[in-house]
């Protein structure tokens, strides 16, 4: 017995020894792919450069001239605003249908597959897509998804919920199939309607699925870039007061645009527009995750 | 078994690392050799913007290789994508020794990379100095390898078929009448005046970046000389112009106005098909058409100003040699001897003109292109070539995009508040970029 737990003991020392050896290999991929690049990315926002290894160091300037951008404060509003839209659309719709396909309605396996399958498509491909497919409505009234804001805006609302709402969906499936069936029986035996037993047993308890579906839709929708791309690249474009306005560009199409930019001033801009959008997307996303835990319950 | 679980997925870690250092030791390996052959000979890395001669480069880099053994790669940058493509190269190390700097943005953007190739042997075998680019030191950046013009392409036989004569096309008068009579019966004739005339990306700078280079151009007269920078401002003075054209081309031809911001359709095709008797492009177009059209001309934009039937193409180019000043000396040298092979050695010389259309060096190869034939006897006949202004459009892709989106809501409902939006995306929008790009 006594031999047992030494061998054992020693069995651990000899991991504790050699378990470096095991971590390096992903430390090191997580330092080159991730902690590298990030610190490099933060140092280059405060340089001018064209090419990486010719940065010259130049303070804040580009923080200011990044700031005082017009395109970018509307890229930014334009992103809150659609990020706000998607994020309640999907999660509402998403939440609908998980309910809907765990009532055990027959062929409920091949409904959550097909409502799933839009998210396996890549974003440039669903653009391309789906600019056909509105151009093909909008052109029978001679215009195009290129010609108004409110249709760029509108169709990547559309063209997101397609592809998001079946993934969240599957998130909320596994929900709500944990919430415990005493908890509904009990609700059923007091009495309790569909409504009530929806909102105060069934939501609570899935909390969780909630908390991670509008994390990522949030974060999401503030990062959106290939579908944009795809679908109005920010048209349409007018002249306001002296500045140009890509009147569907989000911010991450605006750090793209801006880095190449013929002007070597500008990616240190984009690069300065990039942390910022870095604090951002981060601080939004941790203030709503941490609202959003306050509300799971404990099972 | 749970430490077996543990230990199989810390060898998978493991492995994979070792995967992946393999695969970037494999091309490490690979270089080698040809590290070592640089370290004697050099070699040469051209990054090339033009993907329709993407296959004639690497005819000659094979060519090369064959005759010298000295190591040419040629990579084509996606079209559209050059500034990106050659921004992430540059960053690598092991650069293009060779790449394009083609307008004034791009010399203000790639100067300080540029070898100055003044006096060099590659610039005393060029015949004129038209077509090179110096920046504000008077380095010379780079130096034209080909050059191309611009115009409206016209089927010969179309136009006599519908009973006109090539003669009548002597100015917009002339050009409109032809072109309405043409789209009026269309149905009978089988044909139409012009191509479509598409607004999505592969097809906008047509208009955008060529048609506008008339109102340029004219502003250039105006001012007296050729512009030798970026001006701040445009008058505008000639929008009116532009807009008989544009409107000319639009309004008559195979596809409805209203249909050109999606775009989707095949102008080459069309005209190689017979479907169309005008084709608003350029010389670059030669070896598409040369087979279906052989007499295929090119005629000037012809748009209303005064004194115009004494207007010649668009003749100028984007295409100039720089060659990387950063790279290793015995590299600068084997691009040195490479380009000056390609512009004296017949065989090779005769591929690379078949694929730009001309070269402008003393011993290359003699032009087989038609539209820069026609080109030739405008300026013949005394005719004034309209020079590429088009170069200096500053802040170029956004100053084009905005364009693009005002001539979309124009051609859904042509109205004068919408034209008025196309001017100001043209002439105010020039002042913005301007400002944008210089502070």
């Amino acid at each position: 017995m006594n031999k047992k737990i030494k061998k054992d003991n020693s069995l651990i020392r000899q991991t504790r020894r050699w378990s470096p050896l095991f971590m390096w290999p992903v430390v090191a991929a997580f330092i080159i792919g991730f902690v590298w690049p990030f610190i490099q990315g933060i140092y280059l926002s405060f340089c001018k450069f064209r090419l990486i290894r010719d940065a010259e160091f130049i303070g804040v300037g580009n923080y200011a001239t990044a700031l005082q951008d017009a395109s970018f404060r509307h890229a930014f509003w334009y992103s809150a605003l659609f990020a706000i839209v998607s994020l309640v659309l999907i999660n509402v719709l998403a939440f609908a249908v998980a309910y809907a396909l765990t009532q055990g309605i027959r062929g409920s396996n091949l409904y959550r597959t097909v409502f799933f399958m839009p998210n396996l498509i890549g974003g440039i491909v669903l653009g391309y897509i789906w600019s056909m497919i509105f151009d093909g409505i909008l052109s029978r009234y001679n215009t195009s998804i290129l010609m108004e804001s409110k249709y760029g805006f509108w169709g990547l609302i559309i063209l997101i919920c397609w592809q998001q709402i079946g993934y969240m969906m599957i998130i909320y499936i596994a929900g709500l199939q944990a919430v415990p069936e005493d908890m509904l029986e009990a609700a059923k035996i007091d009495g309790a309607t569909k409504a009530q037993t929806l909102f105060k047993v069934t939501i609570p308890n899935v909390m969780p699925s909630i908390t991670i579906c509008t994390f990522l839709s949030l974060t999401n929708g503030f990062k959106l870039f290939d579908q944009n791309l795809a679908l109005t690249a920010g048209q349409p474009i007018t002249y306001v007061d002296g500045a140009m306005v890509k009147s569907t560009e989000m911010l991450a199409l605006n750090i793209y645009s801006t880095f190449y930019n013929s002007n070597s001033v500008y990616p240190g801009v984009a690069q300065a527009k990039a942390v910022l959008f870095f604090i951002l997307v981060a601080g939004l996303g941790l203030l709503q995750l941490s609202y959003t835990r306050k509300k799971e319950v404990q099972q | 078994m749970k430490k077996i679980l543990a230990l199989t997925l810390a060898l998978v870690m493991a492995l994979a690392l070792v995967a992946c250092s393999g695969g970037n030791n494999t091309p490490a390996e690979d270089t080698t050799p040809a590290d070592e052959t640089s370290a004697a000979t050099g070699s040469v890395y051209w990054l090339n913007f033009k993907p329709e001669s993407d296959d004639a480069l690497q005819q000659l880099a094979a060519l090369y290789k064959d005759q010298t053994g000295v190591d040419v790669k040629v990579v084509t940058a996606a079209s559209g994508t050059y500034s990106q493509t050659l921004t992430a190269e540059m960053d690598k190390s092991a650069p293009p020794t060779l790449f394009v700097i083609g307008n004034a943005n791009s010399v203000k953007d790639w100067s300080d990379y540029a070898l100055d190739l003044t006096g060099t042997p590659i610039a005393e075998q060029l015949n004129t100095d038209a077509y090179n680019l110096y920046d504000d030191s008077g380095k010379l950046v780079s130096i034209g390898y080909c050059f191309e013009c611009y115009g409206i392409i016209v089927n010969p036989d179309l136009v006599e078929q519908a009973g006109h004569s090539m003669d009548e096309l002597k100015n917009f008068a002339g050009l409109k009448a032809v072109a309405e009579d043409i789209h009026a019966n269309a149905a009978t004739l089988g044909f139409d005046a012009f191509t479509s005339n598409d607004m999505d990306s592969s097809s906008s700078w047509r208009y955008t970046g060529h048609m506008i280079n008339l109102e340029y151009y004219y502003e250039e007269q105006d001012a007296g000389a050729k512009w030798t920078e970026c001006p701040p401002s445009l008058t505008g003075a000639y929008m009116e112009n532009y807009k008989n054209l544009y409107d000319l081309a639009v309004e008559n031809s195979l596809v409805d106005r209203t249909s050109l911001a999606t775009g989707g359709h095949d102008a080459e095709a069309e005209f190689k098909n017979g479907e169309a008797a005008f084709w608003v492009q350029g010389s670059w177009e030669w070896s598409a058409v040369a087979d279906s059209v052989p007499n295929a001309t090119m005629i000037p934009y012809y748009c209303g100003v005064s004194g115009e039937e004494n207007a010649g193409l668009n003749c100028g180019t984007e295409n100039c040699w720089a060659i990387n000043a950063k790279a290793s000396e015995a590299d600068q040298q084997a691009t040195m001897d490479f380009l000056v092979w390609l512009v004296t050695d017949p065989a090779a010389s005769r591929i690379a003109v078949d694929s730009f259309g001309a070269m402008p060096y003393k011993n290359a190869q003699e032009s087989t292109n038609g539209f820069l034939a026609a080109a030739d006897a405008y300026a013949a006949d005394g005719c004034y070539v309209m020079d590429w202004a088009t170069n200096y459009q500053p802040g170029v892709d956004d100053y084009r995009a905005a364009a693009v989106s005002a001539l979309n809501q124009y051609n859904a409902s042509p109205s004068d508040a919408n034209w008025e939006n196309v001017k100001t995306a043209f002439i105010d929008g020039w002042a913005v970029q301007y400002k944008a790009q210089n502070g």
